[in-house]
């Protein structure tokens, strides 16, 4: 073979990969978490301190878990479009309120509105650390097996919520 | 008004360009003389044009032309009129404009420098360039239109991104773009010589100061770079290797391994091929580069907005241009023939070594860069790759390539008789060897990277000696000058070689001192508290509250002394930019010869102390002190009178 004709074919071989590239998102993080099941945990409960948040008796039904602070304002841009989807009464939502002050998550969630069914209250951020949040705000999509199915990281958008949360919640209703 | 008649100078450009890269290579072919010469008007005119545009995108910036979209993106009434304009070339759409600004410019001085070329290679030279223009209109006009409206107008910009509200950001980009797309001229000649079939050692010397001009501009743009993120971003790094970084770095090499591999093919006829495969590749690099920044498919810091319509145009015309041309050199290289032989040992030899080395760096740079997509195109995972592989692959490559440098201007062309090659750099070696362990005794540690990088540069100085007083001897014996006479004779693209590996010394004595004995703390402070690194002291004597034009800003009173003794007051500040509503760190550095102390302000923590970082930074200055030699070098030798002369066209 003609050796001039080597650079040509490498490049044709890295222009390929340029290509499938550009359809590929490098800011997507993988979860290990996702296809295992949600850890367990019990939270105080966030409207009433004695009552718990017990996160295993969630399971039975698929919800969705939303990590979110009052201090954090890319929670604030999501959240009306997770009010839209409470109102929608497809899935259930729940909140786990992260490294948050407990009375100032309830102002911002009387301000802003309370699309939860209910909240827990990880103040430590422990759980976080077990469900693997990189930060504020993620929210998991759990089936009714207690098996994690999708994570978002970061504000969720309406397109995630049409493409990734909708599109499953109708595949499991089918099932 | 203004921004509708920039939009259409842009088509009135795209017009021009489009018979700039069609009328001159069908006159060239057909020996059609009007049609070669359109070449020259065209080239003039694009670069008027495209220029009155660029002046109506900065006459929207300067008038606060809120409705235009890329104005009230990135601009704001209250921003200073340097940033104004400075602005201009802050987004994508806007820094796209000036990439093809740089084009138009480059591709004018070379339809203005017609005298010494032949009017065929000219105008396929013009029209390889135009062609480029062409694409990159295309691009701007439907992908990334800077002209674009909104309506209602907005009543005020939301502000340029603080962190390009530096003066530093002012000339980084333009310097750096000139580099990028200088690296089109050599690509054009190459082109132009391929298609021609004619590769001689006049188009070598023709190509060879606008290589050398090209890459002075792409080494200031990458020091510029270099030094604004590190007293900018507040943590004292000085080179990431971000994929973007790595973008602007490649070429550099690439271009680097050019300008040497251009010296053989005019002195000696000999790397066609090569030098013309490299000239190619340079160019492809900058294009990738393009790609790499404006089309979002890597990480990086520089996160640039990106659009996959962008991203799918430029590819597809990088693609036509970097195959069009590897096939053209395919079809064509086969014929070039090799040039004169030489031996291994000789001054080719050491210039092919340090090519390779150059090549195959710019190789592991570029697999590095691209290995997180490749892994992730074949759903392998999604990884990074970090400084410790680029800092041990870089390394490793380009020590040996450095040692070649002192080698290479001290062996005979074609043939050099190792006995008497080994004579020459033995003094020099010994010398460097031994100067390198006094040094290390002065040094508070010992570490092997500190002795290799202290070799090499001593290396590089015993050989630039040898390498003029050899050169002096010689030309003194020919002429039968004195020494001090002969001294005069000596060409001004010697110097400039010369010149520029003194840069490269420089450099290599401040990467490795930084790299080994750089020292960084944190602390908490409060008012009256003092801190320590090494024999310094920093001593927090108070905030001051500033308003900026934009921000606000606490400036925290710090005074540093050394051994007791005042040396100097430091003054980092945070500022708060409203319209952006970010927070930027303002760091304040103490530079000297020997070392920088550079202090940032952290976070204020909530009993009144604040988190401050001191860092220590010996010899930190020589990085892109070395880095400016090596330009100022790179200017000499493009001005030597050798490249101006008519009669000797062979």
């Amino acid at each position: 073979m003609n050796k001039y004709l080597l650079p040509f074919i490498v490049f044709i071989f890295l222009a390929a990969f340029l290509a499938k590239g550009l359809y590929l998102d490098p800011q997507t993080i993988p979860s290990p978490l996702i296809g295992k099941k949600m850890p367990a945990a019990n939270l105080p409960l966030l409207e009433r301190g004695e009552a718990e948040f017990n996160v295993t008796q969630l399971i039975g039904q698929p919800f969705l878990l939303n990590v979110f602070a009052s201090w954090c304002a890319p929670c604030l841009v999501e959240h009306p479009l997770l009010s839209n989807l409470a109102a929608m009464k497809v899935i259930d939502i729940y909140g786990l309120s992260y490294k948050d002050n407990r009375s100032n998550t309830i102002a911002w969630l009387e301000k802003n509105g309370n699309p939860y069914v209910s909240v827990g209250v990880d103040a430590e951020g422990d759980y976080a650390i077990d469900l693997g949040v990189y930060g504020v705000p993620e929210t998991f999509l759990i089936d009714s097996d207690g098996v994690i199915l999708f994570k978002q990281v970061g504000p969720l958008t309406q397109e995630v919520i049409i493409e990734e949360i909708l599109e499953r919640i109708e595949d499991l209703k089918s099932e | 008004m203004i921004p509708e008649l920039g939009n259409f100078l842009l088509m009135l450009a795209l017009v021009v360009t489009a018979i700039q890269s069609v009328m001159p290579m069908i006159g060239a072919n057909r020996g059609n003389l009007p049609l070669m010469h359109l070449a020259l008007m065209s080239g003039k005119l694009q670069f008027v044009i495209i220029f009155c545009s660029f002046g109506c995108l900065v006459a929207s910036f300067i008038l606060n032309d809120f409705s235009v979209l890329n104005v009230a993106n990135n601009s704001n009434s209250a921003l200073p009129l340097p940033y104004k304009i400075a602005a201009s070339w802050g987004s994508h759409e806007g820094s796209m404009l000036l990439w093809l600004l740089m084009l138009a410019g480059w591709t004018f001085a070379v339809a203005i420098n017609k005298k010494q070329l032949p009017i065929e290679f000219l105008s396929r030279i013009l029209a390889v360039m135009g062609f480029v223009s062409f694409g990159f209109l295309l691009f701007i006009i439907f992908t990334s239109n800077p002209f674009e409206r909104i309506l209602p107008p907005l009543p005020d910009g939301s502000d340029l991104n603080p962190l390009l509200q530096d003066p530093g950001m002012v000339i980084h980009p333009p310097m750096l773009y000139m580099g990028y797309v200088g690296c089109v001229v050599p690509f054009a000649f190459a082109v132009a010589a391929l298609l021609g079939g004619k590769l001689d050692s006049t188009w070598a010397r023709w190509s060879r100061p606008w290589t050398t001009m090209a890459w002075v501009f792409l080494t200031i743009g990458i020091a510029l770079g270099s030094w604004w993120a590190y007293y900018e971003l507040g943590w004292g790094g000085w080179w990431f290797w971000d994929p973007v970084e790595n973008a602007s770095f490649m070429p550099w090499l690439c271009a680097t391994a050019l300008m040497h591999s251009l010296s053989v093919s005019e002195k000696r006829g000999g790397f066609k091929a090569w030098t013309v495969l490299l000239a190619i590749l340079t160019f492809s690099l900058s294009l990738l580069g393009t790609f790499l920044v404006r089309s979002g498919v890597i990480t990086s810091v520089h996160a640039f907005a990106s659009d996959p319509s962008r991203g799918v145009f430029i590819l597809l015309f990088l693609t036509i241009i970097v195959s069009a041309s590897l096939l053209l050199y395919a079809v064509r290289a086969p014929r070039i023939g090799s040039g004169s032989s030489f031996e291994w040992i000789s001054r080719e030899g050491a210039l092919l070594a340090n090519n390779v080395l150059f090549l195959a760096s710019t190789a592991a740079i570029l697999l590095g860069t691209l290995y997180p997509l490749f892994l992730d195109a074949l759903n392998l995972g999604k990884i990074s790759v970090g400084p410790p592989y680029f800092d041990v692959v870089f390394v490793s490559l380009t020590a040996p390539a450095v040692f070649f440098m002192g080698i290479g201007p001290l062996a005979h062309w074609r043939k050099t008789e190792i006995s008497f090659l080994l004579r020459r750099i033995r003094g020099m070696m010994l010398i460097a060897l031994f100067g390198a362990v006094l040094l290390l005794l002065i040094t508070p540690r010992w570490s092997p990277l500190v002795l290799l990088g202290l070799f090499l540069a001593l290396w590089i100085i015993g050989s630039i000696v040898t390498t003029l007083v050899e050169r002096v001897a010689n030309i003194a014996l020919k002429t039968r000058f004195s020494k001090l006479h002969a001294l005069k004779k000596i060409p001004l693209g010697f110097w400039g070689m010369l010149t520029a590996h003194f840069g490269v010394a420089v450099f290599i004595v401040g990467i490795t001192m930084v790299g080994a004995y750089e020292s960084e703390k944190d602390y908490r402070m409060e008012i009256g508290d003092s801190a320590a690194i090494g024999k310094y002291t920093f001593v927090l004597d108070g905030f001051e509250n500033k308003e900026g034009p934009n921000f606000n800003s606490t400036v925290g009173k710090f005074s540093v002394f050394s051994n007791k003794e005042f040396l100097v007051s430091l003054s980092p500040e945070k500022r708060f930019y409203h319209v952006q509503q970010m927070v930027m760190t303002e760091a304040s550095i103490d530079t000297g010869i020997t070392r920088d102390l550079y202090l940032s302000l952290g976070e204020p923590l909530n009993d009144g102390s604040w988190v401050v970082r001191i860092y220590y930074k010996p010899f930190v200055v020589w990085i892109w002190f070395g880095a400016f030699i090596m330009a100022l070098g790179g200017i000499m030798a493009a001005f030597d009178r050798r490249f101006n002369l008519n009669k000797q066209i062979s």
